[in-house]
């Protein structure tokens, strides 16, 4: 299952950084951050509940990137 | 933001000018004064520094950044009571950043207003009051009928019931020229409504129409990221590191060398010194930024030419693209085609072989006893079997046999109809079984058929097994065909082949008018396969790559075996948009030569940012290294590098004239 979410964050060097804790994330089969158009399109593990797992994606890239936010 | 630079700067230049540096005054007060400006203009880096340290992320910019004038203001602290540069470099820090988020937003916006297709709301007619309501696009059914006032976008795609008007698609197509339509034209979603007022039945969901499908494909298109993008993340992820360690390693070595090899004085404050310089040019954001922007800059300008393209990675592919073979039929041809002779197949010769058949379709009754008198059958007769059996059939010729012949609806029994890819179809028609297709077909059903002295594509007709005669149609060149190839080749494309199923001397004619060398005729659906595969394989030892342009009817296994698959004509099909990597909204075949040449400038752009910035990055760590390079120096590479980057990413944006 494939979703894209709505991102904010100011630089490209951090959306970066967000693109990697987001893929790191269990649960996430792979996750693409495009920092022109402030988006996040994430592909789900099968079985996943895409709202939790987004929960997790969200904490992970706030530990690397303080100022970002993931709207969920 | 702004203010506190400026308040740290205007109070820079005040304890510098009243504070020189042999004023009487206590280092640490004189410190104390020069923390204010500082923490004003970098207190928020500080402290995104120190939370960075926490989450473990050392290589963060802010980190850096802190470090390196933290370290600065310690070294003047100790040497020189020269507060001055450490305050200087922050602010320099700030003022790039908050000028890149200027630009980026601003050409974020500039590139999304230029694909100001959503509409906003859907005019429906309350039944009771006629009074217009405003509604949210997406809970208008199939089949409502929609309002759109003149100034309006139309919101969702359908058909007009009622008013005619210009359109204005140049947010669609690029094409400047107003289109007109009255009641019964088919209107397309994103287009802007120029002056009358027009009833719109809608044919599609909102999330199925045109302006919708396109802007979801453009909004996800730099997803699909190009090798040059993921070079440079990649090469940020690295540089930072190393840089960083490199900056370590100059501040602990060369001292220890001086101390123990040497034996000199270790200089520990210069060399310390330098490799807060390094540190200043680790920040990658400079080099992560440009890349992308020219990317987006690139595919915002394609679209706003009437050119989509599905991802950057398409955008680089069709930069290098040698090798370019169209399908003739709907992208060199107009694949309209006009019926220009209809030949029943007469025992006797029949004086009427040539007649037109803008005669026939006058339904002229006199002309049709004429023909009563041929042993075979009339003009029309065979005009109108041959149209019932392509009744069901979505192939350009079917419907140019339906259109010659206007009564194919009558009440005529049409069962059991076959179509035979590459060959024609075959129905029962009234009981008999017709036969329609080429001369393979014919070949197939070891039917005897002849040659036409007309050139133009030949339909084959027979009735239960025997032969009955053809009809011959023709297909027109595009204005402005010719031109396009010798624009291709102005972009640096090698060869130009069309493949076509139609027959040689068709497929030769059209070749020779539009300074085509290379063709192949008489190919079936997988013929074009193979050809295609045969020159993948060619170009691959190369390097070069090759696009398909088709008019996405029956080639969708084509346009995706290609390296780029070029769709044309994509106003309204669905297959086209879904199948292509690059789709072009009108069907010029101008366009295409237009995609490569929009391709290879931002290429161009790409390269040169990717160069500079690295090679200036390069330079001063260099210089830095040996001491030729302060810090100031440093923050403007930094800064400096991202500005010019950014300036030259937006030209991308400028497509219109190449």
């Amino acid at each position: 299952m494939k979703k894209s979410y709505k991102i904010d964050v100011d630089c490209a060097a951090c959306a970066d950084k967000m693109e990697v804790a987001a893929a790191k994330t269990p649960g996430v089969k792979s996750a693409s951050v495009n920092f022109m158009t402030l988006k996040m399109n994430v592909e789900f593990e099968d079985g996943q509940d895409a709202k939790a797992v987004m929960q997790a994606v969200r904490d992970n890239c706030k530990k690397v990137e303080e100022d970002c936010e993931v709207y969920i | 933001m702004l203010l506190r630079i400026i308040a740290a700067a205007l109070m820079l230049i005040a304890l510098n000018y009243y504070l020189p540096e042999d004023a009487p005054i206590n280092s640490f007060v004189r410190l104390a004064l020069y923390l204010v400006p500082y923490l004003i203009v970098g207190h928020d880096i500080l402290i995104k520094a120190f939370k960075g340290i926490k989450h473990g992320q050392i290589f963060d910019e802010n980190f850096l950044m802190a470090v390196a004038t933290l370290g600065a203001l310690a070294l003047a602290l100790y040497y020189n009571n020269d507060y001055t540069e450490a305050i200087a470099v922050m602010l320099f820090y700030q003022t790039g950043e908050l000028f890149q988020g200027y630009a980026v937003g601003k050409s974020r916006r500039s590139i999304s207003d230029l694909m100001d297709i959503r509409p906003d709301y859907a005019n429906i007619e309350n039944a009771e009051t006629g009074e217009l309501e405003q509604v949210d696009p997406d809970e208008v059914e199939i089949g409502s009928v929609i309002v759109v006032q003149a100034g309006e976008k139309i919101p969702i795609d359908g058909i007009i019931t009622e008013g005619s008007s210009s359109l204005n698609t140049s947010a669609l197509t690029g094409e400047s020229v107003p289109r007109d339509v009255k009641t019964g034209d088919e209107v397309i979603s994103g287009c802007i409504n120029l002056n009358g007022l027009l009833k719109v039945k809608t044919t599609r969901e909102f999330g199925e129409s045109t302006a919708s499908k396109i802007l979801d494909l453009v909004e996800n298109a730099s997803s699909r990221k190009s090798k040059s993008e993921n070079f440079i993340t990649k090469f940020a992820r690295v540089y930072t590191p190393a840089v960083c360690i490199s900056a370590l390693a100059l501040a602990i070595f060369p001292p220890l060398v001086n101390l123990l090899v040497l034996n000199t004085a270790p200089e520990w404050g210069q060399w310390i010194y330098r490799a807060l310089t390094f540190l200043v040019i680790s920040c990658p954001c400079a080099l992560v930024i440009s890349i992308p922007l020219s990317f987006f800059a690139g595919l915002g300008g394609a679209s706003r030419a009437g050119i989509l393209i599905k991802g950057s990675n398409y955008l680089e592919t069709l930069s290098q693209v040698k090798c370019v073979v169209f399908d003739k039929t709907g992208t060199l041809t107009q694949g309209v085609f006009d019926v220009s002779a209809v030949h029943p197949d007469h025992d006797k010769s029949s004086e009427f072989h040539d007649e037109i058949i803008s005669h026939m379709s006058e339904h002229d009754h006199e002309h049709h006893e004429h023909h009563a008198h041929g042993a075979g059958l009339s003009d029309e007769e065979l005009l109108h079997l041959t149209a019932h059996v392509e009744r069901y059939s979505t192939h350009p010729i079917a419907s140019s046999l339906r259109k010659a012949y206007p009564h194919e609806a009558d009440d005529c029994v049409i069962e059991n109809v076959e179509e035979l890819s590459g060959y024609g179809i075959r129905a029962m028609v009234n009981g008999d079984e017709v036969c329609v297709g080429n001369f393979r077909m014919m070949d197939e059903l070891g039917i005897k058929w002849h040659e036409c002295h007309k050139t133009g594509t030949v339909i084959h007709v027979a009735i239960n097994g025997e032969y009955a005669g053809h009809v011959i149609i023709s297909d027109v060149a595009k204005r402005g065909a010719k031109e396009a190839i010798s624009e291709l080749k102005d972009a640096g494309v090698e060869r130009v082949v069309m493949l076509t199923g139609d027959a040689k001397p068709v497929a030769n004619e059209v070749a020779e008018n539009l300074g085509i060398t290379e063709f192949h005729a008489e190919l079936l659906p997988a013929g074009k396969v193979i050809e295609v595969e045969k020159l993948l394989a060619y170009y691959k030892k190369s390097q070069g790559k090759l696009a398909f342009v088709g008019d996405g009817i029956n080639d969708a296994p084509v346009l995706s075996r290609a390296d780029v698959g070029i769709a044309m004509g994509a106003m309204g099909s669905d297959a086209a948009i879904e199948a292509a990597d690059v789709v072009l909204m009108d069907d010029d075949p101008l366009k295409t030569a237009k995609a490569i040449k929009i391709a290879k400038k931002c290429m161009r752009i790409v390269y040169q940012n990717i160069y500079f910035s690295i090679g200036v990055k390069l330079l001063c760590l260099l210089l830095g290294a040996l001491g030729l390079a302060n810090m100031w120096l440093a923050v403007f590479a930094d800064v400096g590098v991202m500005l010019i980057a950014v300036l030259n990413a937006i030209r991308a944006l400028l497509v219109k004239n190449i």
